[in-house]
């Protein structure tokens, strides 16, 4: 609790008036990131090939486009760019939620179990052999039965402060659930299953295929949905329990509709693209830096930054190295600092 | 219009706070609730909320239970100032007392031109128009007690609780505060305040209600109930009194 005292404060001292100017960053963001990923990588597009492409499509003139051209772009980076759009946007407006409803900068979407419940359910599925789509569904079930379990030890536990005794159960009950991965992972064979198990722990969106993309899209769309519509509500969601209620908001329900949300966006982005941790962590607070607390504005500018954000770094992933670079990695190498940063800052403020 | 308490006993679920408790305040009247630390007070205040269901006994608001209304038509009724505390997220003034107006919207609305428009004149009427875009975690004690006080006005409710509004306010703001109760009572709110401090009750208030261990001690107008014998056996604790020719005042012996 006591680095809530300056925290905010930093970054955006003048929060005020306008927030154009933010949500022009956040979209420059998302736009330079398009571009990035569709024409850099192994197979170079030029940009005026992609606007032919582009073109092409809309039912332009196709001229001498070669089709190579065109079946990266649409069959190759297509659905990967879709992914990561989708995905950083997801875990983005998540995160914003869960530190608007837990009071606490300092959260990310992990805090409820989501993320390790799905990890759990995802290696129980390779470990069964599987189908690709039968994983990601279990991955999902996995993630709604972690926060299922948290929520549930919450409301049956007395307590004065039931937001920290949820943030709580949720590290316990995720630590659970990372045990149970840690037996299914030395249970597994070492030679075809456990490197799967480890591809899909560290992150990745290679595999990405349209196929992929409908079981993603469903239920991060109504997530996200759901959390813009109640963005006005949110503010008041972020005060203590009790003076919410007293300005007139049924907080329980309410509270249970955005976590309910923040988890099937989460889950969904876990089952498609294994865990990618620190986005609903650092996005919030680059998007808070552009258009100020209000959640009214912060949520939508989350979800536009988060998705730009996602892409550069999946664009980096697969062109830094020879290798693909596992996602999580790359998240959790930026993160980190990130983070420590933000403590830092808030250690000064504190006193 | 009248908020009342029947035959209340407070308290939360594994404890009782006190019992046998009748609380009455109408329209346009001010009541002090007065008592030593652990007494009850806030306990008594939530109950009357409705945040808090009491055990035994009754709300009523208006003739009608207060249990029977809804979360938000209550909102529109009664307004609640909490004890100025930090805030985590750097809203702006302005934000927060729009805040203020969700009672008013269903839950996907947006703020109205109207809203603002209420915002805006509740900011002038406490004086801290030129704060609404700065943010609530920059401004000082004094100033965010008025916040949540223009935003407990925005509800546009018939009453107003205020937990300890004096509380970590310097000598100034005390007196600006306490002036300004007397001007929501003038406009015809009914107010209800916690203080520990009986000479804001004299200064403030129409009635006291001296609250010790949950059981009401005494209560009634202010000039009558406050006496140095009373205070003495609330408080546990010595009270000299200062007199002159503008009054009374207590100080604690």
């Amino acid at each position: 609790m006591y680095w809530r005292a300056g925290i905010d404060s930093l970054p955006h001292m003048n929060n005020a008036r306008s927030a154009l100017p933010g949500f022009a960053i956040a979209i420059a963001v998302l736009i330079a990131g398009l571009l990035f990923a569709l024409t850099v990588g192994r197979y170079p597009v030029s940009l005026g090939d992609l606007v032919h492409v582009l073109l092409a499509k809309a039912g332009g003139p196709r001229g001498e486009l070669s089709p190579a051209v065109e079946s990266v772009i649409w069959q190759v980076r297509g659905p990967r760019v879709m992914a990561a759009m989708l995905v950083g946007a997801a875990l983005a407006v998540a995160g914003t939620a869960f530190q608007g409803l837990f009071r606490n900068p300092l959260v990310s979407p992990d805090i409820l179990g989501a993320s390790s419940g799905a990890a759990l359910g995802a290696v129980i599925g390779i470990y069964l052999s599987l189908g690709v789509f039968a994983i990601q569904l279990v991955a999902f079930v996995g993630g709604l039965v972690a926060v299922g379990i948290v929520y549930m030890i919450g409301a049956s536990v007395r307590s004065r402060d039931p937001i920290l005794l949820l943030v709580l159960t949720g590290v316990v009950v995720g630590s659970l659930f990372g045990a149970g991965v840690g037996l299914v992972k030395y249970l597994a064979d070492p030679y075809n299953q456990l490197p799967a198990m480890t591809f899909w722990l560290l992150g990745s969106l290679s595999a990405t295929s349209v196929q992929d993309l409908l079981p993603l899209l469903g239920p991060v769309v109504i997530g996200t949905t759901v959390l813009i519509a109640l963005r006005w509500r949110m503010n008041v969601m972020s005060l203590p329990e009790e003076e919410a209620r007293a300005l007139g908001v049924a907080t329980g329900p309410l509270r249970i509709a955005i976590v309910a949300a923040a988890t099937l966006v989460t889950s969904a982005s876990v089952a498609t693209a294994g865990i990618i941790g620190w986005v609903g962590l650092v996005v919030p607070h680059l998007a808070r830096s552009l258009v100020g607390p209000d959640f009214a504005r912060l949520i939508p500018a989350a979800a536009i930054l988060g998705g730009g954000y996602l892409l550069l770094i999946d664009t980096l992933a697969r062109t830094m190295a020879q290798v693909e670079i596992p996602l999580g990695i790359l998240t959790a190498v930026i993160g980190t600092p990130f983070f420590i940063w933000l403590l830092a800052s808030v250690q000064k403020t504190w006193s | 219009m009248i908020l009342e308490g029947r035959q209340l006993t407070i308290g939360y679920q594994d404890r009782v706070v006190g019992t046998g408790l009748d609380v009455q305040l109408a329209k346009g009247e001010v009541l002090a609730l007065l008592g030593p630390n652990g007494g009850g007070k806030t306990t008594l205040l939530k109950t009357l909320l409705g945040l808090l269901p009491p055990k035994a006994g009754e709300v009523r608001l208006g003739g009608a239970a207060l249990s029977a209304s809804s979360i938000r038509e209550r909102a529109r009724l009664i307004a609640y100032v909490p004890q100025t505390h930090v805030a985590t997220f750097a809203f702006t003034v302005e934000a927060v007392v729009l805040m203020g107006r969700t009672a008013h919207g269903d839950l996907f609305s947006r703020p109205t031109a109207k809203d603002r428009d209420i915002v805006a004149g509740m900011l002038e009427r406490l004086g801290i128009a030129p704060l609404a875009q700065r943010p609530y975690t920059m401004i000082s004690g004094g100033e965010r007690q008025l916040v949540l006080l223009a935003r407990a006005l925005a509800q546009e409710p018939q009453f107003i609780v205020l937990d300890e509004p004096t509380a970590n306010l310097d000598f100034g703001n005390q007196g600006k505060v306490m002036r300004e109760i007397r001007a929501l009572a003038a406009s015809g709110l009914g107010v209800l305040f916690t203080t520990h401090d009986p000479n804001h009750a004299l200064r403030a208030a129409d009635r006291a209600y001296l609250l010790r261990d949950g059981q009401r001690i005494a209560e009634g107008p202010v000039r009558q109930i406050l006496t140095r014998e009373r205070l003495q056996v609330l408080y546990e604790a010595p009270v000299q009194t200062i007199t002159d020719a503008s009054g009374t005042a207590f100080v604690p012996g």
